[in-house]
């Protein structure tokens, strides 16, 4: 949800000129169906069937089924299909590969998100939009880091646009949860950690020190581990909990990692008294992390910080940004102020300014195959 | 300060009881004595007196932080803390330094007498000397807001835990630590420790005042035909009026006389003629437990709340006021009796000695006497029916309903039910329908989430095509957490404007209000003022248009004052 900067009392942004939405020749604009591009006759990430959809990255919010023709980054395909169809038509492009397509050249970026994500490039007449989807800037290694491209309009989320939100280094947040995981180890408690299916969970794999005991995966997580395995990310080897090799001593000295909504579920009895942790940028605040009522809460988001997002925005040159989600309005307020041309599109991607890290809304509930369902 | 920051972040990082009381032992073996004074002063709910004014720390920190105001209260919004905050948003410190706690809270407590500016300088540089975890603390000894889902009662077992005396008496020692003001030494935590020998659960720091542990009620929701075989015969329960005002302990001692709050603040000069009452009519070594109500001569009930509120809101209290507004303490119970801890005595026979030091108590409420003790009236029913019937008038005196008090209970510590039990029987809260028409984010773990609400009821009946809503009452709790998140995406939904932190929304949920007492207030839009409004449910089933009116309202105002 955003509302109209200039329509908060108070707020009287200096450096933007109160003007309509949309440009006469702008390459992209807001339609309902989602970001439109009129001049290449195509939509990015829309939350409507359409024609012609570019995607971003295939995070739910932002791959959506029932469009004609997708084009994404090849290492989304498996993901895509996945999700939307095996039987989608799908064109996938190389980052810096570009196409042509009615005279709007369209290449893909990385953006650092997730594996696959990326930032789209369009360029007609001289002039340079990119639409950046979701990203983040510090490389965790799981997918190539972010690129900023120059360009004339950014096209930027927002979800953590607030200063408070300043992330710790990845070294200092991977020694937090190694601690945590042997501390519980050594209680001989298992170490149950909520991340986000697709991304946290193999950034988490990828990071934490395997030495520390067994890794045990939900159902939901395994099946994103095997794309990013074929995509060639090193992960630690993880088990199913109904791997015969595992033995009970082996779970209560097990980091278990799995989606939120398995929370509160069967699934988790085999585990036995637990200590149990979330991984999200909102659990910078006391507050998110007590009312999500877990042991511990693990600084990681696959967002930029807001640090990220000033640096992200400042390196690409442009002099227009349009904000599409997340603490929109702070942004777009923000921004004015530092002397730049800022405005919001009223997309539907993430959920509110609290929703977590935009997959949460579109996580599916957690299908643990039914002989790991039965405790 | 490293260690107190560890414990704070251990606290913080776990949901389990016990694991929070491990943490607390563990810190009070090690901490060094007026370290610990301070770390129990804090965790047990201590709040010293404001050092730097809330506006000039934000100001500061903004300035440190680099950013214009309304960003930092966008910020201060979404976390719900102010010392959270600022320790999320300054700069990374230039010198870390560990410095000890009490060194710390020697360091900051002057900064309330020195000029602003020099005040500032102090800040900056401490804040400086602090690692980023250490800052949230640090921040939080200013601002005094330290929840940390410690109960008292943790506390008080960490204490008896490390010490080997029994909780009971470190409770009865940790009365009045928490002072507004106070400033505990390592002298003072080496008593709240000290082995019990030669204790005899008498004052323990050298304060003659020093108060016994409330004993606290426990609410009673059944239904009137159950209540013989949960409670047994009605001639087993001593029952007296529930009173709407402050609970306080009134201690004679050592020809002085102190007046203690439930909250365990020092109040002797909020009510001058409680003391000189006490003074005069008491004998040394008596304690005496009641309620403090405004109470004019020859009146039938005491005044609302809202008029001892005024007693309490004024910084000097003239002759004026005091004749205005008088309060009595209606004594409840005697804890302390010719010197001698009385608590263990049965119910009936402290009432006795309570009734002998005052004088009788009036059989009817109409014959109140004039003298500002006096003892609480007692109820006399046939069977339960018959007090229930009786309790029907609670509301017309101003009370909230009946406490039950086993004739044989001991006078526990705190809200226990080991030596015996009090109950609170409550008549059912006032209600009315009303409209969500404001909406505020709340604080700690609903912050960022619109939880706090402001309700409005229509200022004519429904054929008034120009009625408007008028807010009447702000009210926070009652709702599920599910019920929250609900609310606030239809908050988000249908926000009509911004002020600050505040959100208009459309007028489109209604939620019956329950409330304890109502009165005229002319600084109220409405005119009408309520106590302990809260949300009993919401009617998602009901139309805006069908919610009450100011009219509904004005009739459950009691009649002295409709």
């Amino acid at each position: 949800m955003a509302w109209p900067v200039a329509a908060l009392p108070g707020h009287a942004p200096r450096g933007c000129a109160l003007r309509p939405v949309t440009m006469p020749n702008d390459l992209v604009v807001l339609r309902p169906e989602g970001l439109y591009c009129p001049a290449g006759d195509f939509y990015i990430d829309p939350w409507r069937p359409v024609e012609r959809a570019v995607l971003t990255h295939a995070h739910s919010d932002h791959a959506r089924r029932g469009s004609a023709h997708y084009l994404a980054h090849a290492d989304s395909a498996g993901t895509l299909r996945n999700r939307l169809g095996a039987d989608i038509t799908l064109q996938t492009l190389a980052y810096g590969e570009a196409i042509t397509h009615q005279g709007v050249t369209v290449s893909l970026h990385p953006a650092g998100h997730v594996l696959g994500s990326a930032q789209v490039r369009i360029e007609h007449e001289g002039q340079v939009w990119v639409a950046s989807g979701d990203y983040k800037l510090e490389d965790d290694g799981t997918c190539p880091p972010f690129e900023p491209v120059r360009c004339h309009t950014f096209i930027t989320e927002s979800t953590f646009g607030l200063p408070i939100y300043r992330w710790p280094a990845q070294p200092v947040l991977f020694a937090d949860i190694n601690a945590w995981w042997a501390a519980n180890a050594a209680a001989g408690k298992a170490s149950v950690l909520y991340a986000y299916a697709f991304g946290k969970a193999q950034r988490l794999l990828h990071g934490v020190d395997s030495h520390i005991g067994p890794i045990v995966v939900h159902g939901a997580v395994e099946p994103l581990n095997a794309v990013y395995r074929a995509a060639g990310v090193p992960l630690t080897p993880t088990h199913r909990v109904t791997d015969p090799q595992l033995t009970k001593t082996d779970l209560r000295r097990a980091l278990v990692i799995a989606p939120p909504s398995a929370a509160g579920t069967p699934w988790l009895k085999r585990f036995g008294e637990h200590s149990d942790a979330f991984a999200s940028g909102w659990m910078l605040v006391r507050g998110a992390r007590r009312r999500r009522g877990v042991d511990r809460g693990f600084v990681m988001s696959d967002h930029a910080d807001w640090p990220g997002l000033q640096k992200a925005i400042g390196a690409t040159g442009a002099e227009r940004i349009i904000v599409t989600h997340g603490s929109t309005e702070v942004m777009v307020r923000w921004l004015c102020e530092q002397g730049l041309d800022a405005q919001v599109f009223a997309t539907e991607y993430g959920g509110d300014d609290n929703e977590d890290d935009t997959d949460a809304a579109a996580e599916q509930p957690a299908s643990a195959t039914a002989a790991e369902a039965a405790p | 300060m490293k260690q107190f920051a560890a414990l704070f972040q251990a606290l913080d990082a776990t949901t389990a009881q016990s694991a929070k009381l491990a943490a607390l032992v563990a810190y009070l073996r090690v901490a060094a004595p007026g370290d610990a004074a301070w770390a129990v002063y804090f965790l047990a709910g201590g709040k010293p007196r404001q050092m730097v004014p809330t506006k000039r720390l934000k100001a500061l920190a903004q300035q440190a932080a680099g950013l214009p105001e309304w960003l930092f209260d966008e910020s201060y919004e979404a976390v719900g803390d102010l010392a959270e905050t600022i320790a999320l948003l300054l700069p990374p410190p230039a010198a870390p330094a560990d410095v000890p706690l009490a060194e710390w809270m020697a360091q900051l407590l002057p900064l309330r007498a020195l000029p602003p500016d020099e005040a500032d300088a102090h800040l900056r540089a401490q804040w400086n000397m602090l690692a980023p975890e250490q800052r949230l603390v640090y921040f939080k000894l200013i601002t005094g807001n330290f929840r940390v889902g410690v109960s008292r009662l943790q506390v008080t077992q960490a204490l008896a835990t490390v010490s080997g005396v029994d909780a009971k008496r470190i409770a009865h020692r940790l009365m009045g630590y928490t002072q507004i003001g106070r400033q505990p030494q390592t002298a003072d935590y080496a008593a709240l420790v000290a082995p019990a020998e030669g204790d005899a659960g008498q004052p323990t720091d050298g304060a003659a005042g020093h108060p016994y542990p409330f004993f606290l009620a426990h609410p009673f929701s059944q239904p009137v035909a159950d209540m013989p075989p949960l409670l047994g015969p009605v001639t087993d329960w001593q029952v007296e009026w529930k009173w709407d005002g402050i609970r306080a302990q009134v201690v004679r001692r050592a020809g002085a006389v102190w007046v203690w709050s439930r909250g365990e603040e020092l109040v002797t000069d909020r009510f001058p003629e409680l003391a000189s009452a006490a003074l005069q009519g008491l004998p040394d070594g008596t304690v005496i437990d009641g309620e403090i109500l405004v109470w004019l001569p020859g009146e039938p009930a005491p005044r609302p709340f809202a008029d001892l509120q005024k007693r309490l809101g004024r910084k000097t209290l003239t002759p004026k006021l005091l004749r205005e507004l008088p309060v009595v303490l209606v004594a409840y119970d005697l804890l302390e009796h010719a010197g001698q801890d009385v608590r263990e005595q049965p119910q009936q026979a402290r009432r006795a000695h309570l009734e002998a030091l005052l004088q009788p108590p009036s059989t009817t409420i109409g014959e109140t006497p004039a003298v500002a003790l006096r003892p609480s009236p007692l109820l006399q029913g046939a069977d339960w029916q018959d007090l229930a019937r009786q309790r029907e008038a609670a509301r017309s005196l101003g009370t909230e309903g009946f406490m039950l008090k086993h004739r044989h209970a001991h006078y526990g510590v705190g809200r226990t039910k080991d030596v015996g039990v009090w109950w609170k029987w409550k008549i059912d809260p006032m209600s009315v329908d009303a409209v969500l028409i404001y909406a505020q984010r709340g604080h700690g773990r609903r912050a960022s989430l619109y939880t706090d609400y402001t309700f409005a009821v229509w200022n004519g009946p429904p054929d008034d095509a120009n009625r408007q809503l008028v807010p009447f009452a702000k009210a926070y709790s009652g709702l599920t957490d599910a019920e929250i998140a609900q609310v606030d995406a239809i908050i988000r939904k249908t926000t009509r404007e911004s002020f600050g932190p505040v959100r208009s929304v459309e007028a489109t949920q209604v939620f019956e209000l329950g409330f304890e007492g109502i009165a005229r207030s002319p600084r109220h839009k409405s005119g009408i003022a309520v106590r302990f409004p809260r949300m009993l449910r919401w009617r998602q089933d009901k139309p805006v248009a069908e919610a009450d009116t100011l009219q509904t309202l004005a009739a459950l105002l009691p009649e002295s004052s409709a």
